[in-house]
């Protein structure tokens, strides 16, 4: 029986992971850590913001892992939440070890795409990195865009991941920068309260406004009905979501929701897509 | 797509002997060739070398919830419908080492791909041929194709057999894949019963079918061989009594996420994972470390998976479909509709294995029927039984 | 000059109210500022004002013995601080704190509750816009509830 190759295939094979190693972390709160990794021999595709890696740790295992730096020299950072067995052991690389990386995987942010209007970049807890690079290329390429707003929310103070660099952010004038927490000691300066909160203070055209959303899932729906609600069209909200991913190319079956597949078709999607399947519960 | 039967071939006939050639012609190329044999009491596919090691003279009883072999009347080879087994098992195997690598300081050195075994299947019935075509375009055409599934898929020869006898369970015509051989095939053989028991119609369905076809004593069909061969063919056509009207099905299940039916079938349902087991298009897997004493060694095995397991959908210590009834849905609505959204076409090809080897006896076709009855239903009416 | 009328006809939180309900409501209002640091409402204290925000920052807290102030909200321009004044026992519930230059009208909260009193219409109104305010505040604190961020590893 003849079988009929696509024309795109991609060459290498996808499952094997890319030798990587860690030449520099930084501990970004209790249980999180940036690796920032280089090839050891030959580099994977130079990723898009928005896209992830499947990150492996030698005798443990994998996880897909949202990139949140991309740097020159083939240099790729990840923020890693030590929430399990892999995760843990990701956190635990020391600078000269060696892991294991596949991908780049997924869809991005399409920064370039909201040229010319406003951006709204929001943030919640961990969900701060998937949208870092986001915020690099919106500062590198800042005359593109009219009004750029950065708003980040975190549990605390002490869990604000990049803290100092959201402080230069702030400082440099350049972009708006709100933050918020859920609760705070009076050493604190930045607002207390939620996200959705933050944006009721943001002045927002909607025709033109393009807004990317990151965070749990719960603060996804809160944060996107609260933008709709000001009038921005679905289809300019994107958010990543997350899923069970194993493979990172469509092949496992675990990462589904509904019809997508979060690796293939996401991690980032229009609102307009992925708001009806997320309303539904246990899909 | 897979190509047409070619029309310049002519169908040839293989009488009893000639089978054990054909299988001599294979085994002689260096294939393994697998064909159904009765073990544990069903038919399953095996290695073979000989045609008294295929179930001659078996048939099955089946229902939902229900399997049991019979003898036959007659010494039919192939006069069985499909048993829990799919071909999947040799294309898609159920543990595999999807790479393994020594590892030291200075870097990772992956051993090259072990060599796959080049297969002959005998006796694949027309809807495992459509459901290979189902799996071809989750492994195969798609950016990211399973090197190892191709391989496998490339070498191996497809020898069909045309159904004689369809199980009440089958409905393959409801998803147009059967029970007539269409394409896909190498060879694809008709059983014809006879005073020596049966001969064959043979139509070649390819270069490489042919090839083999020529170095077997055949003889030209004659217009009674092919007679003969619509018989069965319509016979089994007509036997068919399961139906899933497949018309707008996609859009019914998308709109009835929330129908009460959901409950009723979660009340039944084990989550035992029967039915994805022995589906030929499921396709789930884990991606597991394999783990090595050795801190040197690192490997990848891949194990079937099924969307029934609470931990499916692990996600930061909870699961994201964490009921029966959300797990059941999922199952049902991804194989008859979003699979459509996914690969283009139905993953189900109605080979009704599902509903024999569920331990409830839960039949998809019923509760697509009861959901399709009641469209648009959110609760069930006051007093109403589920 | 702007009167306190037109000041608060700026605010959403009495956007379409008619002039004359306006004019009755600024009759209980004068403006008030406070400088960073300035303890603006003390917990337990008498409960008398309610606060309509111009400008500035001001946090909410609980004092929280061995941790100090525990800020768990904070305000800004065009927000309303303080509704214990419309409930018994008329005292504060919370510690309310100036974290910059704030300027405020001040509305002396027992002229209110008589005003509303006299006019239900106008009261119903009022209340209505309160109770809006205070289920914002709600789902917030909810949402917070709910420690989405996930587990703290930190003690």
């Amino acid at each position: 029986m003849a079988l009929a190759l696509p024309a795109d295939v991609r060459t290498a094979d996808a499952m094997v992971p890319v030798p990587y190693r860690v030449v520099g972390r930084a501990r970004e709160t209790a249980d999180t850590v940036t690796l920032s990794l280089e090839p050891v021999d030959q580099p994977i595709t130079t990723p898009a913001p928005g896209q992830f890696n499947m990150l492996y740790a030698f005798g443990v295992g994998e996880v897909p892992i949202s990139i949140s730096g991309i740097d020159a020299g083939h240099r790729v950072r990840h923020t890693v939440r030590a929430v399990g067995a892999v995760s843990q052991a990701l956190c635990a690389a020391e600078a000269g070890a060696m892991v294991g990386v596949r991908g780049p995987f997924g869809t991005d942010w399409g920064v370039d795409s909201a040229a010319g209007g406003d951006v709204i970049v929001i943030a919640g807890g961990i969900g701060l990195a998937p949208l870092r690079p986001v915020v690099h290329e919106l500062l590198h390429n800042r005359r593109q865009f009219r009004r750029v707003t950065v708003l980040v929310g975190a549990r605390s103070p002490e869990e604000i991941v990049f803290r100092g660099e959201v402080a230069s952010w702030q400082a440099s004038a350049r972009i708006t920068v709100r933050t918020t927490v859920d609760y705070a000691t009076a050493a604190w300066k930045g607002e207390v309260g939620v996200v959705p909160t933050l944006i009721e203070r943001v002045t927002i055209d909607p025709e033109v406004t393009t807004v990317m959303i990151c965070g749990p899932e719960v603060m996804l729906r809160f944060t996107a009905a609260e933008v709709l609600g000001r009038g921005v069209a679905a289809e300019r909200v994107r958010v990543s979501m997350e899923r069970n991913v194993q493979c990172g190319v469509g092949r496992c079956g675990h990462c589904q929701l509904g019809p997508v597949l979060i690796c293939l078709n996401g991690p980032v999607f229009p609102w307009s897509r992925v708001g009806p399947l997320v309303a539904r519960r246990e899909l | 797509m897979a190509p047409s039967v070619p029309t310049d071939y002519h169908p040839v006939v293989l009488d009893r002997p000639g089978l054990q050639a054909l299988i001599d012609v294979l085994v002689a190329d260096g294939r393994r060739v697998i064909g159904p044999t009765v073990r544990d009491g069903a038919v399953v596919y095996e290695e073979i070398t000989q045609i008294g090691e295929l179930p001659g003279g078996w048939g099955e009883d089946q229902g939902p919830g229900h399997y049991r072999l019979r003898r036959r009347d007659d010494d039919l080879l192939f006069g069985y419908a499909v048993g829990p087994d799919s071909w999947k098992r040799f294309l898609f195997p159920p543990v595999s080492t999807t790479w393994q690598a020594e590892v030291s300081r200075d870097g990772v050195e992956v051993a090259p791909p072990s060599e796959v075994p080049r297969y002959a299947f005998l006796g694949v019935r027309a809807c495992e041929l459509a459901a290979i075509a189902v799996q071809d375009r989750v492994f195969v055409q798609t950016s990211y194709p399973d090197r190892d599934y191709a391989a496998r898929r490339e070498q191996a020869l497809f020898v069909a057999v045309n159904c004689s006898s369809p199980a009440t369970t089958c409905f393959c015509p409801s998803m147009g894949s059967g029970p007539r051989v269409g394409s896909g095939h190498d060879l694809a053989l008709t059983e014809i019963p006879d005073a020596a028991g049966s001969r064959f119609l043979v139509e070649i369905g390819s270069e490489r079918g042919a090839a083999i076809a020529a170095r077997l004593a055949t003889r030209d069909a004659a217009p009674a061989d092919r007679e003969a061969a619509a018989a069965v063919w319509s016979g089994a056509a007509a036997a068919i009594s399961r139906a899933l009207p497949a018309d707008g099905l996609k859009n019914v299940l998308v709109h009835n996420l929330e129908h009460p039916r959901w409950d009723t079938v979660a009340a039944r349902c084990l989550a035992c994972a029967n039915c994805t087991m022995v589906c030929p298009t499921c396709f789930c897997a884990d991606f597991r470390e394999a783990g090595s004493l050795s801190p040197d060694h690192a490997e990848q095995h891949r194990t079937w998976a099924s969307c029934f397991a609470v931990d499916h959908t692990q996600l930061h210590g909870g699961s994201m479909r964490w009921t029966t009834r959300s797990r059941y849905r999922q199952w049902l609505t991804h194989k008859l509709a979003t699979w459509y959204d996914q690969f283009g076409t139905s993953g189900c090809v109605g080979c009704g294995r599902c509903i024999a080897w569920c331990p409830v006896g839960i039949d998809i076709t019923e509760e697509v029927s009861a959901i399709r009855a009641t469209d648009g239903l959110t609760r069930l009416p006051a007093g109403a039984t589920p | 000059m702007k009167t306190i009328a037109d000041v608060i006809a700026e605010q959403t939180f009495f956007q379409g109210l008619d002039q004359d309900s306006l004019d009755f409501v600024a009759g209980c209002g004068r403006n008030v500022h406070y400088a960073d640091g300035d303890r603006i409402l003390t917990q337990g204290e008498p409960a008398q004002t309610f606060y309509l925000l111009r400008s500035g920052s001001v946090a909410l807290s609980f004092y929280v013995p061995g941790r100090g102030a525990a800020i768990i909200d904070t305000l800004g321009s065009g927000d309303v601080l303080g509704w214990s004044w419309l409930f018994e026992p008329y005292r504060w519930q919370f510690d309310a704190e100036a974290r910059e230059d704030v300027a405020a009208v001040a509305f002396d909260g027992v002229c209110l509750r008589n005003k509303c009193d006299a006019d239900a219409q106008l009261g119903y109104v009022l209340v209505q816009r309160f109770a809006k305010v205070m289920l914002t505040r709600l789902q917030s604190v909810r949402m917070r509830m709910l420690d989405i961020y996930g587990p703290s590893t930190s003690s």
